[in-house]
């Protein structure tokens, strides 16, 4: 969701913070390869909080020893979605755990019109609240 | 977007520490701190002591290894230089020790602090390029994510190019392989390695990929002494020696088996030893009821050797 509405999606880690430098980006992909976790890129221009199924933007990378791989292809996916949230993520593949450990965003549209909430009577009276985005009115690939 | 509230520690991070570099003082200022600071030079002096032979190559290590401390040097006084292109090819006939300095290369960039990881892919072109359209590209980037930060070692890569067919797919390879080259040398360094005589006419194909790699080192075939230096060396790894006379008698072999063609320097010797473990093997189990002692067990005795093909033919 948002902190501010029409301002800035907050998911994932680091989401109230200023956008992260390639540098930091590095950094945090340094620490995910560090404790062995598989690093994958994901794009969506739905950005609804349970929207969880992100598009993968290529294979998940294994195997991989320095960040440099990763940014590579976290800057081949901007160029691709300039205008769509583009996230990090890092999967735990430990027996029991097998999640991902980290997911954050490194790349966000430049205007980002936050989320109208609707509200439906119910029976009793009662209300039940809806959120949308005001972007995923138009069709996929024109929202922003 | 609004303005961000507060600002991450790490953003202003690269400015301090330019300002202490300018500032002077921290860090070695001799050759000899940086290569205490480095250890560089026990992987020099292990280069020396393991490798038999190969003079020019050392000599090219050494070259490459005393810029790269000569550069952090220079760094600490603020003297900027872009950070040399250290791709390189390896020529030289079959087992003149191409893949095993690629390895040791790997360390001593490491140690030099050249590559962050230091690691070595050793890769064939089975592992570039791809069987239909479009599968190419992201098998041949997938290696080099995986190789960044180390060295990418590309075994006979004059394979990479198929002049027969034009729409082989290996020319797409070589096309991404020469955009990361240029793009990320920072990243990565690509050793391409084959057979002095297919590999030039690979790179009259490729003058791009020719022209980007600055070192050309070529690897001279080992002289009999070597040969037999390598041979002891081997001997001793895998516990073994030569018992009376094993030695002259496999002089006299390496002699008879220089001539032969196929020769692969070696490669050979390995194999010619791992021949003579069999016989000495079927030598001892043919005395059944004998007490095998643990000098019976490691030495090779002349008729392991003699036995061999070589003798037989001549």
């Amino acid at each position: 969701m948002t902190t501010k509405t029409g301002i800035r999606l907050t998911q994932g880690q680091f989401s109230y913070l200023p956008d992260l430098t390639d540098q930091q980006i590095t950094a945090q992909v340094e620490y995910a390869l560090k404790n062995s976790w598989a690093v994958g890129i994901e794009y969506t221009d739905d950005p609804h909080p349970r929207n969880t199924y992100w598009e993968m933007f290529g294979n998940p990378m294994f195997d991989l020893k320095d960040p440099a791989g990763i940014l590579m292809e976290i800057n081949n996916c901007r160029k691709t979605f300039p205008s769509y949230y583009i996230r990090v993520t890092a999967f735990d593949a430990t027996r029991g755990v097998e999640s991902p450990k980290m997911s954050y965003i490194v790349n966000r549209p430049a205007k980002e019109p936050g989320f109208g909430l609707a509200r439906q009577e119910v029976d009793g009276r009662s209300i039940r609240y809806r959120i949308s985005s005001y972007a995923t009115d138009k069709p996929e690939g024109e929202r922003y | 977007m609004n303005k961000p509230a507060h600002s991450l520690g790490g953003a202003d991070a690269p400015a301090t520490e330019s300002d202490s570099v300018a500032g002077g003082n921290a860090g070695p200022h001799t050759v000899d701190a940086v290569l205490r600071e480095s250890q560089v030079e026990t992987v020099l002096s292990d280069l020396d002591r393991d490798l038999i032979g190969l003079a020019p190559i050392k000599a090219r290590i050494r070259d490459i290894a005393a810029l790269l401390v000569v550069d952090r040097l220079r760094l600490r006084l603020g003297l900027q230089a872009q950070s040399p292109s250290l791709h390189m090819s390896f020529t030289g006939n079959p087992g003149t020790g191409k893949t095993t300095v690629a390895m040791r290369m790997a360390e001593i960039l490491h140690r030099l602090d050249y590559v962050r990881k230091g690691h070595l892919i050793a890769v064939t072109r089975d592992d570039l390029v791809g069987q239909y359209i479009g599968h190419t590209a992201p098998k041949t980037k997938e290696v080099l994510k995986k190789a960044m930060g180390g060295v990418l070692f590309i075994d006979e890569a004059y394979y990479l190019y198929r002049p027969e067919n034009e729409r082989d797919y290996g020319q797409e390879a070589i096309e991404i392989l020469l955009q990361v080259m240029e793009n990320q040398r920072d990243d990565l360094v690509v050793i391409l390695a084959g057979y002095k005589n297919r590999m030039d006419t690979f790179f009259q194909s490729n003058p791009g990929l020719s022209s980007r790699i600055a070192h050309h080192l070529d690897f001279p075939d080992y002289s009999r002494e070597e040969l037999g230096e390598i041979a002891d060396r081997m001997l001793a790894t895998m516990n073994y020696r030569f018992g009376n006379g094993s030695r002259e008698v496999f002089d006299d072999y390496l002699a008879r088996r220089l001539k032969l063609p196929h020769f692969a320097n070696a490669r050979s010797v390995r194999n010619a030893l791992d021949r003579m473990r069999l016989r000495q093997a079927s030598r001892l189990f043919a005395d059944r009821y004998r007490e095998l002692t643990e000098i019976d067990l490691t030495t090779i005795e002349p008729p392991d050797i003699l036995a061999s093909r070589v003798f037989t033919d001549a």
